[in-house]
């Protein structure tokens, strides 16, 4: 792409063509009413100039209020309206469908660190199957960070010390630019690479092509038992711990009487912070891993205990 | 101050208030807002050059896709260095503190400000916060933009960030005193018969600034103390690392930064509101809405931070609250700018310098604003958010509106102010210089923001230079055009012509007092009878 | 210096005094937002971490921060009196009332430099040497962070109050208020009202988390 003067960033995603239309809408509007400003400022400025004589100076309007209420109320629906319209685009942006595939993205000072489900890892780089919803789940190793791809008309910023998540769909093979949003010390600008996306069956053969030895889940359930979990959480253990399997985004009860989603971002909690995630009817033994762990190790964990299989909605 | 060395038009000695004291120490330890204001308006000049270099070498850097000049870290600090000068040594303080303390008591028909020495003093502090912050910035090696976001500013920056926010922090002090002493004297020394409703609304949107520089400046005071606490322990509320919520920073932040914006651009609204009915010699449409405009303004400006946070991690339906909020904020934007229109149908236009830029703010201002609802409506903001859109959004209200209000003021009072005239011909140059130069510098700004480039980048991808170097040769006409008002208005304190009392012919009480006004403004308490900008209607 | 200056910007006495009282009420609100938001953080990190904030809190020294609350009220009431008897032209008693005012604040001061010793002496001081077994060990910390800085913060504008109020006692001393002037006395009276009710939101705030029940 080396087109003399660039106007409109590539469209590779389904929320962009909604995103493209919503930007004409804008950008009507916008040349409209800037359209309006601009037509009276130099009309009245060329006819009411102080040396044309012969405007008509007389009558001036003196009740105003019919024209501030007019104006003000226009401005306010139209202004309805496009709130109305980012937000329900907003909203779709912000609720994956189920059948999304969840990749893990971990931001450190600079670089973004990618790990499928099958135990493939990359750096700097994403691959995609074409068509195929994408739910990424993301955290910081230490500062707030940005996932953007301008491609894809979407960003999320990506923190220390929880899970956010971000989803698309993407529907036009090709490389995208992958960007770092949020200014993260020195070398934030060099903190991108490139989002691929690919047919389903080249999808499949890169896969294959970098799979390791042992899948995501596969890293979890061995660190499961080397960091010692299953001490407590495993089948023959005598400590009073819950059983994890089924977990997974299903309701917790907590021991302050509140309850809780046990998300991606809860189960995180319950390994680095469990006295602020205590579940109820358990004593609170529990040790913290933070510090023992890294955001790559929990992430290995978090998904091994997903895999145990989810709560029945 | 030694003009009265001219033999033509002589002045008695003592007659005004320049030549009421010529030592030193009597324009340092005076009392006189009107001093005052001139020694605001040499600081924040020096201020906006410093600034304007770092603007300049950020331009200078971005013309090449790897980087001109400066390597990555270098330019981290610069454009760290441009933000906090240009927003808390600029343009927070611009027009408040000078044309705010020169024309307030004389608006009012006042002798001075009700705390003359604690104006004084916010004048000290805050220059002892730009020593303090430009030592923390050039001296040390602060490079977290002016957000300071965390935890990469207690975490990961060096030492001299806590100079640098204890500089700002005590910035702050001078901020918050200005805003008190200001809000103090429109409510009690209005002269007699100045009605709430006789205002100017220069008054009204001092006002409206003036109670969000009390209520939102200890806000930030507080969060910056946190951050500079968090570094030095080691501890605090924001690190996760510790416990604490990185979005609870952002969340104290921008509920000062938000309400700061409007700081930024409420008195320059105000000035603007009293330029173009000057110049239209008619009275302001719509005073009340114009009036009440600002005080919305600031007040629903208070319910809108987390504008700035829509892709941060905040929850969906605080953004759905947010975004709602952003949209009605801009309403009493629009009535204003709807009423300086109007005011001008069936004037009497004349476009001398003043108006000129009055003008190019309106224009400017309006494109920055409907940007703005461009960043409000959520599904847009989630792609141009952090990239050069928003810089384009906010240098196009705070350079193109802002700046060019308070170059409109610094000519419609210069020769209330200084009592001489600047040569017409080429203030009107300057005008129109900056208004081109500011379009080719920030529009294609917009256009790289869509395509994806984030802001903040040292470095950036091949295929966004084009536009890089357009907004780098706008630039340079820009600051060219910035540099000429300094060579005319300096040359017109010698060579400008004695300027008359009321040289334009506008209404208002400080054009009734002399040009310079005497040391105590009026000699008699005026009696105000009449409804401002009580410009004659012209028979039919 | 003559003492009753009328200065040049007010039409008479009463129109000074009720302006620096618009004043000092406006500084007020300033400090309101200030302490506010230091509150809210607070606040916002005790919802996060509520049990480690409830172990923690229950380490101050509640004998010496009830003694001092009750020392503050009872300055208070003193500074009201001064008030009363500067509406009465009485200024020598306004000294004598003020002086006492001022001597509870430093009693103030000095029970807190105490409690800060023992403090530093049980490692509650942030930093590398701190140690509390709280549920949350970083969270312990945390809560002697904002405890730290919301005392230390207090103590400063306790000793600005009780610097104005020397001054303004030494005035009055010399007999400088009348009926007719007498609005500095109102002005820090105002203020050390302020100063005494922050204290009060800071003590249930701080000393009472985590006690009884
Ligand atoms: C003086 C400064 C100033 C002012 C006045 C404004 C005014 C507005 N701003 Fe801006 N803004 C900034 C300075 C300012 N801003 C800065 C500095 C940042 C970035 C900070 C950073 O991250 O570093 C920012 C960022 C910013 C964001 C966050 C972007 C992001 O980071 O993702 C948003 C989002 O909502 C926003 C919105 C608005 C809106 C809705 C207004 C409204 O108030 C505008 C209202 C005006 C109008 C709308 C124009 C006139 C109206 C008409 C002519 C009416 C007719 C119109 C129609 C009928 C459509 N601004
Ligand atoms: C508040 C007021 C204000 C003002 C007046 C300006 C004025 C200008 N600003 Fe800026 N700007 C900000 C506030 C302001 N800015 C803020 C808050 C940021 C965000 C910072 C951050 O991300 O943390 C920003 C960021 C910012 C960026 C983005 C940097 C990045 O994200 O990487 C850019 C890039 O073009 C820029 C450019 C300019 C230019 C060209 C001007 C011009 O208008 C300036 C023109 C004036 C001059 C050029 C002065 C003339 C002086 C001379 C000619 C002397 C020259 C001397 C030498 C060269 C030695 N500004
Ligand atoms: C000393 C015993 C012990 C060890 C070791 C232990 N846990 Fe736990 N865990 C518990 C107990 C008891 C609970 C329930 C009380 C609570 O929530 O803290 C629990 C709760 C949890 C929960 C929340 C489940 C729910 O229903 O709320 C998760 C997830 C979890 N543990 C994961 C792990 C992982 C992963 C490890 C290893 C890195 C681990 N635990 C190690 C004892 C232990
Ligand atoms: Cu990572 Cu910017
Ligand atoms: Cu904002």
């Amino acid at each position: 792409m080396n087109a003399a003067l660039p106007f409109l960033p590539p469209s590779a995603s389904t929320i962009a063509g909604e995103f493209n239309i919503l930007f004409a809408g804008l950008l009507a509007i916008t040349c409209a009413v800037l359209g309006l400003v601009v037509v009276l400022m130099f009309r009245f400025c060329a006819h009411y100039r102080r040396n044309n004589e012969a405007a008509d100076r007389g009558h001036q309007t003196e009740k105003s209020w019919h024209w501030e209420v007019g104006w003000t109320a226009a401005s306010f629906v139209v202004f309805l309206g496009l709130y109305a319209w980012g937000a329900n685009i907003y909203l779709r942006e912000h609720h994956p469908p189920p059948d999304a595939q969840d990749i893990y993205v971990v931001g450190k000072q600079w670089m973004w660190k990618i790990e499928h489900p099958g135990g493939q890892r990359e750096i700097d780089a994403l691959h995609v199957a074409l068509n195929r919803p994408v739910r990424l789940v993301m955290t910081s190793q230490d500062v707030i960070h940005g996932f953007f791809v301008p491609a894809f008309r979407l960003k999320q910023d990506v923190l220390p010390g929880r899970y956010v998540t971000l989803w698309f769909d993407p529907d036009r093979p090709g490389r995208y630019a992958l960007y770092c949003s949020q200014f993260c010390g020195t070398a934030h600008a060099e903190m991108g690479g490139e989002v691929t996306v690919m047919a389903p069956g080249d999808f499949q053969q890169w896969l294959a092509a970098n799979a390791s030895d042992a899948t995501l889940s596969g890293d979890g359930a061995v660190l499961f038992h080397k960091t010692g979990c299953d001490g407590c959480h495993g089948a023959g253990a005598r400590v009073a711990a819950p059983k994890l399997a089924g977990l997974y985004g299903g309701p917790v009860a907590l021991r302050d009487g509140g309850s809780a989603i046990a998300d991606e971002d809860f189960i995180r909690g319950a390994i680095l912070e469990p006295a602020e995630h205590q579940a109820a009817g358990y004593e609170p033994v529990m040790p913290s891993f933070a510090g023992q762990l890294d955001e790559e190790q929990v992430v290995a964990l978090v998904a091994y205990i997903k895999s145990l299989g989810s709560a029945p909605q | 101050m030694t003009a009265t060395t001219i033999v033509e038009l002589p002045r008695p000695r003592g007659d005004s208030y320049l030549t009421d004291g010529t030592t030193l120490s009597s324009w340092l330890l005076t009392h006189d807002h009107k001093r005052i204001a001139i020694l605001y308006c040499l600081s924040i000049t020096v201020f906006f050059f410093i600034g304007g270099a770092a603007a300049a070498l950020i331009r200078l850097n971005l013309i090449t896709p790897r980087g001109l000049l400066l390597d990555a870290e270098t330019y981290n600090r610069i454009f760290t260095l441009h933000g906090v000068v240009m927003v808390w040594l600029f343009l927070v303080p611009s027009i408040p503190t000078t044309f705010g303390n020169f024309l307030l008591p004389l608006m009012l028909g006042a002798k001075d400000l009700a705390f003359p020495r604690i104006n004084l003093l916010s004048w000290y502090l805050f220059v002892l916060s730009g020593v303090i912050v430009l030592a923390g910035l050039i001296g040390g090696s602060v490079d977290t933009g002016w957000t300071f976001y965390e935890p990469l500013s207690s975490g990961y920056a060096s030492g001299a960030l806590v100079v640098v926010v204890g500089g700002i922090f005590v910035n702050g002090f001078s901020s918050i005193l200005t805003g008190l002493n200001f809000v103090v004297t429109i409510h009690r020394l209005r002269a007699p018969g100045l009605t709430w409703y006789r205002l100017p609304i220069f008054c009204w949107s001092t006002y409206a600034t003036s109670v969000i520089l009390m209520l939102a400046t200890p806000v930030l005071a507080v969060t910056l103390l946190l951050v500079a606490a968090e570094h030095l322990w080691g501890v605090g509320v924001f690190d996760p690392a510790h416990g604490g919520d990185p979005l609870l920073f952002q969340h104290m932040f921008w509920f000062y930064s938000h309400p700061a914006v409007y700081i930024m651009i409420l008195p320059g609204m105000g000035v603007v509101s009293e330029i173009v009915p000057a110049f239209a010699r008619k009275p302001l449409f719509g005073y009340h809405f114009v009036a009440w405009s600002s005080v919305a303004i600031a007040v629903i400006g208070f319910l809108v931070w987390g504008h700035h946070m829509f892709v941060a991690g905040e929850s969906i339906y605080a953004a759905l609250v947010f975004s709602f909020l952003s949209f009605i904020v801009a309403v009493p934007s629009a009535i204003k700018v709807f009423n300086w229109l109007a005011t001008l149908h069936k004037g009497s236009i004349s476009f001398e310098a003043p108006m000129l830029y009055a003008l190019g703010f309106i224009l400017l201002f309006t494109i920055g604003g409907l940007t703005g609802l461009f960043l409000a409506t959520l599904a847009f903001d989630e792609h141009v958010t952090a990239t050069y859109f928003v810089v384009a959004h906010f240098h196009y209200i705070m350079v193109g509106g802002m700046v060019s209000a308070y170059f409109a003021a610094l000519h419609y009072w210069w020769p209330k102010v200084t009592g001489r005239l600047y040569p017409e011909s080429w203030a009107r140059f300057a005008a129109i210089l900056i208004f081109f130069g500011f379009n080719l510098t920030f529009f294609p700004q917009f256009i790289l923001g869509y395509l994806g480039m984030p802001r903040r980048y040292a470095t950036y991808p091949p295929e966004f230079q084009v536009w890089n170097v357009f907004s780098s040769a706008g630039a340079s006409i820009l600051a060219a055009a910035y540099v000429l008002p300094l060579f005319y208005l300096t040359w017109s304190l010698f060579r400008g012509e004695r300027a008359p009392g009321n040289p334009w012919g506008a209404t208002g009480l400080e054009w009734q007092s002399a040009s310079p006004p005497p040391t105590d403004n009026f000699e008699r308490t005026p009696r105000v009878t009449r409804p401002p900008y009580d410009y004659p209607e012209p028979a039919a | 210096m003559s003492e009753h200056v009328l200065e040049k910007q007010f039409v008479d006495l009463a129109h000074q005094s009720e302006t620096a009282e618009l004043g000092i009420w406006g500084f007020i609100a300033t400090e309101v937002l200030f302490l506010g938001g230091l509150f809210a953080a607070y606040g916002f990190f005790r919802y996060l971490h509520p049990a480690a904030i409830a172990q923690a809190a229950a380490h101050t020294d509640l004998k010496i921060g009830a003694a001092n609350t009750a020392l503050l009220l009872t300055s208070s009431f003193f500074m009201s009196w001064a008030s009363l008897a500067a509406r009465d032209g009485e200024s020598r008693i306004v000294a004598r009332v003020m002086f006492v005012a001022a001597a509870l604040g430093v009693v103030f001061l000095g029970l807190k430099a105490i409690e800060y010793t023992d403090d530093i002496h049980e490692h509650l001081w942030p930093g590398p040497g701190f140690s509390l077994p709280t549920a949350d060990p970083k969270a312990g910390e945390v809560f002697y962070f904002i405890y730290w800085l919301l005392t230390g913060i207090h103590a400063l504008h306790l000793m600005a109050g009780i610097g104005a109020i020397l001054v303004i006692a030494n005035r009055a001393r010399h007999g400088v208020f009348t009926r007719a002037y007498h609005a500095p006395v109102r002005v820090v009276s105002l203020y050390w009202h302020f100063v005494d009710i922050v204290w009060i939101f800071l003590f249930a705030l701080i000393y009472l988390p985590g006690r009884g029940g």
